[in-house]
């Protein structure tokens, strides 16, 4: 077999591996699809009678913001994970066998899609429950899935980066909280960002996870001519814009983190 | 017989600690090399280096004749490593953890699943080998994890600490099988903090401590090394020790060490069963009443003691109680004069 051959052979091995553990692990399943359906229900129904979002309904408006949000976090999932197998002398015995030094970082993020997949699947379900609807056709929608996807997989390799620079799994927990809140919360994911104040407005209109959201509210005709949105450049081309992210990330972060991965040593 | 494994110079810092300030070693094909040490000493960082994990500042490292760095991928295939922490995926059965490292071989599935099967007989774990490695004991997860480094019969395994953290049993059963590995073959580097351990599964012993070796032999040489016999002889009741001392102090070579708490007089000896003999021969009549009586060549444990002015467990991780409970003959005070001695001995 060719060296490529064998890089995908073992990155497969090692995705199966992680989708085992997925499917023995029920609280990570459990937590992946409980805390969006909690999200989806308390902002609907605690915010959505406060905020105002022009012509179209609260559950419209917010669904998106969650979708770009639960994939945020669900990326970081690559993080603690890979802290985890480090801590656990796990990455020692991958590193010390003949197999390619990206497989166990491909098959973690590729893992961690179908982790998305399964809790981008239930908060839909759960959004049309309470009045979420799509409005384009069959192709808009699975386009801003699979947008909303590849972009997640994006983050998870700066979370591999992290997860492998932090080594412990409950300290890059903690950590990615305190990143993630403001980055999902400084957007428009919950409530229009007309009223910020000018700094945060700012930060919101260049935000990844507004143009994300605004890209995917797009693709679902979640939109509303009376709605006003910014006028920032991002905003006018989320999908151009959050294409240009993904492609940073991407080649800053998977050799960053390879690299990593081949330095790194349990200590 | 090839030298499989060849260290030479090997220089490690950590920042500021040198963590090996120089090791040689080889390891002959199809022997077992016993690395001996303390807590700290520099064992695991030669094994990591030698594994290809960890890069080194200086020195020779090679592997069947393969330069651990530049041939990394090539020592790969025909190394296996057992690291201090059993490193199986706790979530997936015993089957399916040997398999996934078959696959990451390259052995092919079908190869991959044949030795996993294997392995699970020969390792004892057949039973439970449908089950997640969360549910395994202690002891079964290192056989686990040692079954893993095997699963490609490798040319050369490294066994880091394997039974460091077992209990006393599992340690014994662990014991067999390691024994076994080595009746195939197998060339085998194995560090270890137990003396007992490495006097008896290798062939030959190095001993490092701050990252230099300080002796080298086999388990023999190194006891002969720090000194000859001992008669140990145990009084019923503690009032008759100075007595029993007195009585024995003209036989020895020097002045006898006498613990209190196992009752225990021990005086190191020159002609072995003579002197045990004439030490009999001038205690029948005195009255004290013995509870036992003996010859003890020096175990590992007194040759460390003797070489690193330390004793092994000195800085050692909490032990469990089955190691105290035969640590009391060890627990007599170190010889200052000897430990002296032996600081010459390093020097030489």
């Amino acid at each position: 077999m060719t060296t490529l051959a064998h890089g995908v052979s073992d990155a497969v091995t090692i995705t199966k591996r992680n989708l085992i553990r997925l499917k023995r692990v029920p609280d990570l399943i459990v937590f992946a699809t409980l805390s969006p359906i909690m999200f989806v229900l308390l902002f609907r129904y605690v915010f959505g009678s406060a905020i105002s979002t022009g012509g179209i309904s609260y559950a419209e408006f917010l669904l998106p913001g969650i979708f770009a949000q639960t994939v945020f976090f669900g990326s970081t999932t690559t993080g603690s994970s890979l802290a985890e197998d480090l801590k656990k002398g796990l990455i020692d015995r991958f590193r010390s066998l003949p197999m390619a030094r990206s497989a166990v970082l491909v098959g973690r993020t590729v893992a961690d899609i179908g982790l998305n997949l399964v809790s981008v699947f239930v908060m839909a379900v759960t959004g049309l429950i309470v009045g979420w609807r799509i409005h384009t056709s069959f192709f808009h929608a699975l386009g801003a899935f699979l947008l909303l996807l590849v972009f997640a997989f994006s983050i998870s390799w700066l979370m591999a980066l992290l997860g492998l620079l932090v080594r412990t799994p409950e300290v890059f927990n903690n950590a990615s909280f305190i990143v993630i809140f403001p980055l999902t919360f400084i957007a428009n994911t919950f409530v229009p960002t007309n009223g910020f104040p000018a700094v945060l407005r700012v930060f919101a209109e260049w935000n990844p996870v507004s143009t994300i959201t605004q890209a995917i509210r797009n693709l679902f005709g979640n939109t509303s001519p009376t709605l006003k949105i910014s006028d920032a450049w991002p905003i006018q081309h989320p999908i151009t814009y959050t294409l240009i992210w993904i492609v940073i990330l991407l080649g800053t972060f998977i050799p960053l983190a390879v690299r990593q991965y081949g330095r790194s040593a349990l200590r | 017989m090839a030298d499989l494994i060849v260290v030479e110079g090997l220089i490690k810092q950590f920042g500021e600690t040198t963590a090996l300030a120089g090791v040689d070693l080889t390891v002959p094909e199809g022997t077992v090399l016993g690395l001996l040490g303390p807590n700290g000493a520099g064992k695991t960082t030669v094994v990591r280096i030698l594994a290809t994990l960890l890069h080194r500042d200086a020195g020779r490292a090679e592997v069947a004749g393969l330069d651990v760095e530049r041939q990394a991928d090539e020592v790969r295939a025909i190394i296996g490593l057992t690291g201090q922490y059993a490193a199986v995926d706790e979530y997936l059965t015993g089957l399916e953890n040997l398999e996934m490292v078959g696959r990451l071989y390259h052995l092919g599935k079908k190869e991959s699943r044949i030795r996993a099967a294997d392995l699970l007989e020969r390792f004892d774990l057949t039973d439970a080998a449908k089950r997640p490695a969360k549910t395994y004991s202690g002891g079964m997860r290192r056989r686990l994890d040692i079954a893993a480094s095997l699963i490609a019969r490798p040319r050369v395994l490294f066994l880091d600490e394997p039974t460091t953290g077992l209990d006393p049993r599992s340690r014994q059963g662990m014991w067999e099988f390691i024994a076994n590995l080595v009746s195939d073959g197998t060339t085998i580097l194995l560090t270890t903090q137990y003396l007992e351990e490495a006097d008896r599964l290798a062939d030959q012993l190095v001993v490092i401590d701050h990252g230099q070796v300080i002796a080298r032999g086999t388990g023999d040489e190194l006891k002969a090394q720090v000194g000859g016999q001992r008669l140990e002889f145990t009084a019923a009741n503690s009032a008759d020790l100075p007595a029993l001392a007195r009585l024995l102090t003209p036989l020895g070579t020097d002045t006898p060490q006498v613990d209190e708490q196992s009752r225990t007089v021990s005086l190191p000896v020159a002609r072995g069963a003579d002197d045990l003999a004439a030490a009999l021969e001038s205690w029948r009549g005195t009255g004290i009443e013995l509870m036992d009586v003996g010859l003890r060549r020096p175990d590992l444990d007194d040759v460390f003691l003797t070489l690193t002015g330390h004793s092994s467990a000195q800085d050692d991780r909490p032990q469990d109680g089955s190691d105290k409970s035969n640590s009391g003959k060890g627990s007599s005070e170190p010889a200052g004069a000897a430990s002296a001695d032996l600081q010459k001995e390093k020097t030489r």
